[in-house]
Parts: structure tokens; C-alpha cells; sequence
């Protein structure tokens, strides 16, 4: 596993049996009575090894609480959820911090980086917290990757927002966790770095074999994804395979209020 | 805007709490003081106006005291007296010190406090002032009357034998009454025994004679007039009369110095306090208004002017001030009603009464508590009128900018240096004139550090946090970056710390080597075992030298006694002692001459005084003696200066030629080989076990001086410590505001994989970085300006040097760290509990 080029998964994957993470009959409920809402319902979904998933859907499909229940932030109410074959409902907080921190790589819409340490710093973060050494040969690659190797010892302020968002990118794939969940990563970026993260994305799924499941509602973005999976209501509703952007748009559901 | 200001305040409840907290704790502890020292004051001074109901005039005398002293008041002046028209009644005491022993022969109470009187019958045979609880008065020289608690410390009853001293030998007289007494000077530490009035006189003066009359007027007398008349009786000196209305104000005038020396001394704390509370307010201010600023542009955008936001920051630091302030009145409150009890416990005996709360108090506390708070607040508030209306429409948040410390550090280094070379300038000094410069250049230090102390942070966090990074790992690095994020916050914060532990560290030092000092003083030149002296203020019986000499296992027993005169005009002390022992007690090394011949009428004088006066052996010394004799004796020894005697050495017989009545100042003892141990109980067995005189060891003698400095520097941490608590609540409240900023950070912090106990590690160690900051900067300065100040102590203390106390010191530092710790509990633990998600989308 140390070199990347074992990593290019073919890309007729599917036929890998093995699941990153899978959820099965996966239930959130917020509150009780009358303000109980259902946030997602009976959701049974698998992300496979090497693959880059998008889930799309309006606000309040429960798009975000399928991704938080998935890695191990939220709690779930029913059924179950896991990252490669551990039950992260059985999970106590200790065991999914230390879950999180050597399985699971976050990227979030607002880059979440420390303001008070460098880049490299920032990427090393996780395995710092967790007192292990990065692998420098990975490490090298990683941030090649991103092509942010200049800028290593800049602060995040001293740093645009596409380059925050690789920094961070970077982060997520540097533990090399077996999942990363991206949460509306280009939200906040204009469309052209957003395009190269997005691209970033999926090279790392297609040359290092990383597995990556993105939260989203915009279409372009979803179209970089091998497979994308609608929610509504809480349920899956849809689900699309190595999409364009035109077909992302085509089969976006549309509830009423929700026009597009 | 005054009520966007108030529900401002109400909306950051919790995070107002800790500078609520801090000015409750500063207003508590001014108006705490105020309103004891008034109670205080009002009970002393109700009690005094008791004492004195009755009291028309009043006769002193004013010479003739002592035993065998004739005053100026006899019984015939006593009779013409109470001839007078409108007298009605005539009260003659006679008083002195006496020493009252306990089952062990030791003195009971402190010896100015130990008070000996007559018991002086009235018209009804009773004696008003000492009203009897048990038994008689005492009627004959083998009688006494003991005060309850007196009685109680001697246990003994009516009937038993109390053995009691003046300045003579041991009484024995039996107890056959017990009274109570509102006495200040027996209520507050001392004792009280009562003889028949004969027996006083003989004890205390001579009899037929007394130290006091007071006279109780015919109801309608003149006070004024009576007092005229009583004057005119007198004889021309020696006696003088005052009405009980000039008694009583100059006794108030008296006591409302006292107390108001107390409160100013209160108060200077109570003000240290307070000015560390102002670094809470201005960091908490500050932290509000950063996160205001859109909130604040949008008022300026629809309309408000500058001074109208300025206003509404004041408004809303005086609604908090006043708030505060009233709280820490009512804890005020319950600190003046706790203080007076705990010094009741440890034995003030202040007297009762009602608690007195002046409206001067209130208003002044109220007054000053709201005046910080809003002059804390000012330069936020200033902050906060230059945001511009623009930034409302911004619609990410901005980074606040941060402002360049160029101009303050510029101003800091001015300061500092300015302090530290007047601090330069005062170690060159040699005696206490320095005093104003030194206290001016400790306040300029110390302000300079302050301004400094951002600067400073930087490499003193950095260095604190490597140790932390090599200790802790990336919690300890994340600390220390976070301590750097705001130099001003992280420095305002440690300065608030810094303030009280200079001080504490200052007053540690200077006591430390005071003591150091006194070790020296008491150890290097005495060689002696043990010292006999008086209890009282009287010198020892020459008995007494006898006495020791006498008692088996001494091997000398030498007398010192101290006469003052004069060499030409200049003031100096000479030492009678027995000049064939004095070297057993003390090493006395002689640089030219010796002892011999002393004996002879010779004088042995110290280095100094010999080259002075240009003296030399064989030269006649010219001794102008106080009470009029002249001696020219010659110089036979020259000795290096000595601590234990004076500037001149001579026989017995030739001080005492000019000391009336002859007595001992002490009598130094030294024990026979393999003797000393347990000696001081045969001595004072010998003594006949007379409570009156002391029997002290080395280490006693050591601890007499060592223990008052003790004393004062636990006061000084007592009242110091009400600094240090509110800089506590300080680093409290930076961390508090440092989580509730970072709360995103903390929630991406658990998202990657921080556990819980690693957010709250985190916390912790920022907050005992920050600690050990303060704690640091303020050693530091006080141990610098510690030595500079010590060197105004070389003319008056040569044996002053400085030392430092490390144990002390590395107390303080390990109380630092404890302190950081404390402090980081509460937001430690709330970093903690954040909930992951809901703190990841936070603002």
C-alpha cells in the first residue's frame, strides 16, 4: 500500500464487494410528539471501497444527518450504521472520537481550519492528536497533490479560499482514513476552485482508491461523483450512476415548494 | 439607546458574570471595610463614652510614676478636692504594671496590657469601674481581686493562692474577688489584678499618693467651671486637669484616628484589588464589542452617532457596575461581620455593638464600583464608536484587525526604563530618604511592565508553551498558540496576576531577608544561652545577676545595662557589664587594647566611635552623661563593632554612677559544658518562678523579632490574596471568552478526533500558560524591585542583605500552575460538552 499506483482501483468497481460504510434501516428522529420530526427514515445505503459518492437533496431531505450519522457525529435512533465493520451505534464517545480521528477524514464547506497553525501543521493535524508519525512519502504526495507545496508554512489567513479548502482536502487524505465525508465543500468557493477541488476529489478517488461521500446540492458538483443518491424526506428516493451534470439535473426530485 | 444598553447586559448574562464577579469582589471588600471600621469605630467609641458618663474632670499626674515615685496627687489634695463645691464624688486610683503567673509560672497576657490598680471603694463601698462578680474587694496587703478572665487563665478561685509580680520580687496573695472590667488594655490581650488601695500605692508609687482623681459633679454643676475650679487647687506642676467633655472628644478624636489608619490600610488593598478588577472589565468589554461590531454598525448605519454607541458601551458598564456593586455591598456586609468576628476569635476582644452602615459608605462604595466599571469600559467604548456603519453590510465575518503594538510598546519601554532607572538610582541610596523615589519607580516599573506585557508575551508564552508542546503534545501546542492569538487579552489577563504576586513576592523577599537580618543580629556576636530580662517595661533587680550567678550549671551570669551620653554633642550608648565575663557571652575582638583595666575604671569603645572621635588606646575619653555627670576615663581596648553591646564598654560600677535606679537592662547567661540543655527552668525556679521576668534561649530571642515580621507577612498575604482571587476570576473569564470564540475551532477539533479529555487538556494548559505568565512576570518584579529597595535599608539594618527565599518562591510558582488549573475547570469543562455539530456550524 505504499505506493499510490496500488491504489487505482479499475473503475468498474462495483463489483468490489467489500463496503466502506453501510447503513441499514438507518432512522434519525428529532424531538418527541408533536415537534418529532423525522429526519431520516429506514435509509439502507452502502458506500463502496473507492468510490466517490454524492448525496444530493433539497433542505431538510436529511442529506447532512445521513453524512453526520455515517461518521459518527450524530447518534442514531434505529438501525444501524458502520464504518467498514464496526457498529458505530454500540460506540461510547471515547471509541468514536478515536473512530473519527483514525478512520474517518472531514471536509467542511467552511475549511474549519486552525487559524494559528501553518498549513502543514493543519494537514498533520489529525495524526498529531492521535501521536502518530505521517507517513512522509504519503505525506509528500499528498500535498503534491494539491499542489500546495510552496505554501506550507502560510498561515490560513495568508491563504485564498481554494487553497484553505485543498489545505483541508489534504487533511482529510493525509491519515489516510478509509472514508472522507465532504460536507458542501465548494459552498463557499467561487467556481473555478471549486472545480479544482472537486477534481482533486475525484483523482483521489480513481488514483490513490480513496473513498469519498460528499454532501451537496449543486449539480455540477454531484456530476464529478461516480454515483449520486437523491434523499427526500428521509428517504432515498434516486439514485444515479457516473452522471453528467445534465443528468444530476434531469432526475432532481421536485417537491412541491421546492422548485428548481 | 439606554435600553439597548440594558438588554445588552441581559442578553451576555453568563458571560458578564465574571466581570460581575470581579467588581463584586473589589466593591465587597471596600465597603467590607468601611463598614466595619465605622461599627468598629461607633462601638470603641459608645464604650468610651460609658466609661467617661461620670466623669467630670480628671487629674493625671504627669511625673513621679514608678514605684517609690512621689506624684503630685496625695491624699490632701485628693480631700480639698472633693471639698469643692459641686463635687459630688471623688474616685483617687493608682495603677502600674503587674504580671499575673499562670499554673506555670508564666506571665498571662501581653505585658503592656498586664494592668495592676487599686481597688477604689465609692460612697457605697463599691468600686463603679470594677463591678464584683464573686467574693470581696480585697481589704488588706494579702488580698487581690483578679478580672473574670484573668482568674480564668491563672485557674484560680476565690480562696486559692495567685502569685503575681511588679517590677520586684514574686508575690504571693490570695484571691478574694473577681470582677469585670470593659479595661481596653485588659479586654484586648492583657490582664488585671486589684490590690487594696494602700498596697497599690506601696506597689506602684509611695503611699498617700495616686496617679489619677476623677471627679463626679453634683447633678447641674458646670462642667467647665468645675474644671477651672479643680484646676486652681492644683499645684503649680506635676498635675493637670481636664473636664470629661475634653476627655471624651480628644479619646473620639483619638479612636477615629485609629480607626480610619485601619480603613486607610484596608483600603489600599481593597484598591489593589479593585485596579485588577479594571484589566477583567476592559478584556471583557473589548471581547464583547469584537463580536458586536456588525450589531454596532447596523445602529450606526440607521443613524446613531459615534458618541450615541459610546454612550450605550458606558450605559451598559454602569448598569453592570451598579449591579455589581450593589451585590458586593451586601457581601460587603457579611465580610464586616465575619472580619470582626475572626479577630474576636483570635483574640481582639473589639467591643459590641450595632453593625453601622453610614449612607457614606454605601454611596462610596456604589460610587466607586460603578466608576471602575465605566472607566474600565472607556477605552472598549472608544473601540466601538470608530467601527463604521459599512461593516454592517459585510457580510462574512472579519477577522478583527489587528492593531499595531508599535505605539504601545514605544510607550511601554519608556515607562519601564524610566522605573527601572529610578529603581538603579534608589539602590544607590542609603538610607530611608529614598523612600519617595522608590515608590515612584516601583509604580513606574510596574505600570511600564504592564504596558510591556503584550510585547513580552510572545517569547515568555513560546518558551512556557516548548514545554508544554514537549510535555502534552499537540494539546500543549494548541495552548500555546492560543495563548499567543491575543497578546492583549493573554497579557491583560497575566498582568491582573502579575499585580498581585509583585507585590506578594516583593513584601516575601524584603521580609525573608529582614528576618536573615535579625538571625545575624541575634546569632553572629551572641554566644551566650540564654537572656533574663523583664517582661515589663522596668529593668532587672542587680538580685536577679546574683541570683543566676548562683544557680548551679551557670557558668557566667553578666549584667548588661545601657546609659546613654554624649561625646562632644553626638548621642551614644555605653554598655555596664561585669568586664572580667563579658567574653563568655559575647565574642568581643579587640583591634588594638584590651579588656584589661576595665575593671579600673577604664572604657573599651567600638571601631566606630573610635574613629569617629579620632581615639586612640591611652587616650581620655570625654563622657557627658544624660543626667548631668561627666567622666574622662581612658581608653584601654578599641573593639570591632559588636551587636550585642554599645558603642562604649565599662564596669558596672562606673555606668551605674550615672543610671538612677540601677538596674539591669538584661543578664546574659552562659551555661557550664553539657549544661544548657534545660537550664532556663532551673533559672527560673531560682528566680522564685516571678512571671515578670523572661527567660528566653537563643532561638527565642531569634523568634521575638522573626515572628512579628511573620506576622505582617501573612496579614500582607491575607489582604493580598483578595487581588489574587479576582485575578483568578480574571483567567477564568479570558478562557470562558476564549471558548465561547473558538467554539467552531473546538467543534472541527472533536470532528477530526480530539476526545473530550484532550479539549479540556487544552483549555488547561492555555489557562496555566497564561498563569505561569503572570506568575513569571510578577517574581520577577518583585524580586527586582525587592533588591532595589533593599538598599535603603543599609544605614539603619547593615545586616540586611538580600535573600531569596526560593522555597517560598517556588511555592508561588507551583501555586500559579494550581491556580491555572482551578481557574480552567469550569471552561475546560464546557469546551468540552460542546455538542460536535452544533459547535461546527456555529458562528
Amino acid at each position: 500500500m505504499s505506493h499510490p499506483a496500488a491504489y487505482r482501483a479499475s473503475h468498474t468497481a462495483y463489483a468490489t464487494a467489500t463496503a466502506a460504510a453501510s447503513a441499514t434501516h438507518l432512522s434519525k428522529v428529532y424531538g418527541q410528539g408533536e415537534t418529532r420530526v423525522v429526519a431520516l427514515d429506514s435509509v439502507s445505503v452502502t458506500f463502496r471501497k473507492a468510490e466517490f459518492t454524492a448525496i444530493m437533496g433539497p433542505s431538510g431531505s436529511g442529506k447532512s444527518t445521513l453524512m453526520h450519522c455515517m461518521a459518527g457525529l450524530d447518534s442514531v435512533s434505529s438501525g444501524s450504521a458502520r464504518i467498514g465493520d464496526v457498529e458505530l451505534s454500540a460506540l461510547k464517545d471515547k471509541h468514536l472520537t478515536q473512530l473519527r480521528r483514525d478512520k474517518v477524514g472531514f471536509i467542511f464547506q467552511a475549511f474549519n481550519l486552525l487559524p494559528t497553525l501553518n498549513a502543514a501543521e493543519n494537514i498533520t493535524l489529525p495524526m498529531d492528536i492521535a501521536g502518530t508519525k505521517p507517513d512522509p512519502d504519503w505525506l509528500r504526495h499528498v500535498i503534491d497533490t494539491v499542489g500546495l507545496s510552496g505554501r506550507m508554512s502560510h498561515r490560513p489567513a495568508q491563504l485564498s479560499g481554494g487553497q484553505q479548502q485543498r489545505v483541508a482536502c489534504a487533511r482529510a487524505l493525509a491519515s489516510r482514513p478509509e472514508i472522507v465525508f465532504a460536507d458542501e465543500p465548494t459552498g463557499n468557493l467561487d467556481s473555478r476552485s471549486g472545480a479544482e477541488i472537486l477534481s482533486f476529489l475525484r483523482d483521489s478517488v480513481r488514483e490513490l482508491g480513496q473513498t469519498i461521500v460528499m454532501v451537496t446540492h449543486d449539480p455540477v458538483a454531484a456530476s464529478y461523483a461516480d454515483r449520486v443518491i437523491y434523499l427526500a424526506d428521509g428517504r432515498i428516493v434516486d439514485e444515479l450512476l457516473r452522471p453528467t451534470a445534465e443528468d444530476v439535473l434531469d432526475r432532481m426530485p421536485r417537491p412541491a415548494g421546492h422548485p428548481r | 439607546m439606554f435600553r439597548t444598553a440594558l438588554r445588552n447586559v441581559l442578553a451576555h448574562k453568563a458571560r458578564l458574570m465574571m466581570t460581575a464577579l470581579a467588581v463584586l469582589l473589589g466593591v465587597a471588600f471596600v465597603s467590607g471595610t468601611l463598614i466595619f471600621s465605622d461599627s468598629v469605630g461607633s462601638a470603641f467609641r459608645n464604650r468610651m463614652t460609658k466609661s467617661l458618663a461620670d466623669v467630670a474632670v480628671s487629674v493625671d499626674s504627669t511625673d513621679g510614676s514608678g514605684k517609690g515615685g512621689k506624684s503630685a496627687l496625695d491624699a490632701r489634695l485628693a480631700d480639698r478636692i472633693r471639698a469643692l463645691p459641686g463635687v459630688s464624688s471623688l474616685r483617687a486610683s493608682v495603677d502600674g504594671t503587674t504580671i499575673v503567673a499562670d499554673k506555670h509560672g508564666n506571665a498571662i497576657g501581653n505585658a503592656w496590657g498586664s494592668l495592676g490598680a487599686n481597688y477604689a471603694p465609692g460612697p457605697d463601698g463599691k468600686d463603679s469601674r470594677y463591678p464584683l462578680k464573686e467574693g470581696h474587694a480585697p481589704a488588706n496587703s494579702r488580698e487581690v481581686a483578679l478580672d473574670t478572665k484573668t482568674a480564668r487563665h491563672a485557674g484560680a478561685g476565690i480562696g486559692d493562692t495567685v502569685r503575681l509580680a511588679t517590677d520586684g520580687p514574686v508575690l504571693t496573695k490570695k484571691l478574694v474577688g473577681i470582677v469585670t472590667t470593659d479595661d481596653p488594655r485588659v479586654t484586648s490581650g492583657g490582664s488585671l489584678a486589684l490590690f487594696d488601695t494602700a498596697t497599690a500605692q506601696r506597689l506602684f508609687l509611695t503611699p498617700g499618693h495616686f496617679t489619677e482623681l476623677v471627679v463626679s459633679a453634683k447633678p447641674g454643676a458646670d462642667q467647665a467651671r468645675l474644671t477651672r475650679q479643680v484646676q486652681d487647687v492644683l499645684p503649680k506642676e506635676g498635675a493637670e486637669a481636664r473636664g470629661g467633655a475634653e476627655l471624651a472628644a480628644e479619646q473620639s478624636r483619638a479612636i477615629d484616628a485609629e480607626t480610619r489608619a485601619i480603613a486607610n490600610t484596608l483600603l489600599v488593598f481593597a484598591g489593589i484589588a479593585l485596579f485588577v478588577g479594571i484589566f477583567i472589565i476592559a478584556n471583557t468589554f473589548t471581547m464583547l464589542i469584537a463580536q458586536r461590531t456588525r450589531e454596532l454598525a447596523l445602529l450606526r448605519a440607521v443613524g446613531a452617532s459615534r458618541r450615541q454607541v459610546t454612550r450605550s458601551v458606558l450605559v451598559e458598564a454602569g448598569v453592570l457596575g451598579l449591579v455589581a456593586s450593589v451585590a458586593g455591598l451586601v457581601l460587603g456586609l457579611g465580610i464586616a461581620v465575619g472580619l470582626r468576628s475572626f479577630l474576636n476569635i483570635t483574640g481582639a476582644e473589639l467591643p459590641d455593638g450595632p453593625l453601622v452602615v453610614s449612607p457614606g459608605a454605601v454611596l462610596s462604595s456604589l460610587a466607586v464600583g460603578v466608576a471602575v466599571t465605566v472607566l474600565a469600559a472607556w477605552l472598549p467604548s472608544r473601540k466601538a464608536a470608530k467601527i463604521a456603519p459599512v461593516e454592517a453590510l459585510s457580510t462574512v465575518d472579519q477577522a478583527p484587525s489587528v492593531r499595531s503594538l508599535r505605539v504601545r510598546n514605544a510607550i511601554g519601554i519608556l515607562l519601564t526604563a524610566l522605573g527601572v532607572l529610578t529603581m538603579l538610582y534608589v539602590a544607590t541610596l542609603k538610607d530611608s530618604g529614598g523612600l519617595v523615589p522608590a515608590m515612584a519607580g516601583s509604580a513606574l516599573t510596574m505600570a511600564g511592565v504592564i504596558v510591556l506585557a503584550p510585547l513580552l508575551s510572545r517569547p515568555m508564552v513560546s518558551l512556557a508553551g516548548r514545554v508544554s508542546t514537549r510535555l502534552f503534545g499537540v494539546t500543549g501546542k494548541l495552548a500555546k498558540e492560543n495563548a499567543l492569538r491575543n497578546p492583549r487579552r493573554t497579557a491583560a489577563t497575566a498582568s491582573a496576576l502579575m499585580i498581585g504576586l509583585t507585590l506578594i513576592t516583593g513584601l516575601t523577599v524584603a521580609g525573608t531577608s529582614a528576618n536573615e537580618g535579625m538571625d545575624k543580629i541575634a546569632g553572629q556576636d551572641l554566644t551566650a544561652d540564654y537572656a533574663v530580662s523583664m517582661a515589663t517595661f522596668g529593668g532587672l533587680s542587680p538580685d536577679v545577676a546574683k541570683k543566676v550567678a548562683g544557680t548551679p550549671g551557670v557558668a557566667a551570669a553578666v549584667p548588661i545595662r545601657s546609659v546613654g551620653f554624649q561625646i562632644k554633642g553626638a548621642p551614644a550608648l555605653m554598655t555596664g557589664t561585669d568586664v572580667s565575663a563579658i567574653a563568655e557571652v559575647t565574642h568581643l575582638t579587640f583591634t588594638s587594647g584590651s579588656a584589661e583595666g576595665l575593671g579600673s575604671g577604664g572604657v573599651a569603645v567600638s571601631e566606630t566611635t573610635a574613629k569617629a572621635h579620632g581615639w586612640k588606646v591611652g587616650d581620655r575619653a570625654e563622657l557627658d552623661f544624660y543626667e548631668g555627670g561627666k567622666e574622662h576615663p581612658r581608653i584601654r581596648g578599641i573593639y570591632a563593632d559588636n551587636d550585642v553591646v554599645d558603642d562604649a564598654v565599662a564596669s558596672t560600677r562606673l555606668a551605674s554612677r550615672h543610671i538612677s535606679p540601677a538596674k539591669d537592662d538584661k543578664v546574659l547567661i552562659k551555661a557550664a559544658p553539657g549544661r544548657a540543655e534545660g537550664l532556663d527552668k532551673d533559672i527560673k525556679a531560682a528566680l522564685g518562678g516571678n512571671p515578670a521576668i523572661k527567660v528566653q534561649d537563643r532561638a527565642q530571642l531569634r523568634r521575638e523579632d522573626a515572628g512579628e515580621i511573620d506576622t505582617i507577612l501573612n496579614m500582607m498575604y491575607g489582604l493580598l490574596g483578595m487581588a489574587v482571587v479576582i485575578a483568578v476570576v480574571g483567567v477564568v473569564n479570558t478562557l470562558a471568552m476564549s471558548v465561547f470564540e473558538r467554539t467552531r475551532e473546538i467543534g472541527m477539533l472533536r470532528a477530526i478526533g480530539l476526545a473530550r479529555s484532550g479539549v479540556k487538556q487544552m483549555v488547561r494548559l492555555e489557562s496555566v500558560v497564561i498563569s505561569l505568565f503572570g506568575a513569571a512576570l510578577g517574581i520577577g518584579l518583585g524580586i527586582f524591585l525587592a533588591w532595589s529597595s533593599g538598599h535603603l535599608l543599609r544605614s539603619s539594618f547593615p545586616q540586611y542583605s538580600m535573600t531569596v527565599p526560593w522555597d517560598r518562591i517556588g511555592l508561588f510558582v507551583l501555586i500559579a500552575i494550581v491556580v491555572g488549573v482551578l481557574a480552567a475547570v469550569w471552561p475546560a469543562r464546557r469546551a468540552a460538552r460542546l455538542n460536535t455539530l452544533e459547535a461546527i456550524s456555529a458562528q
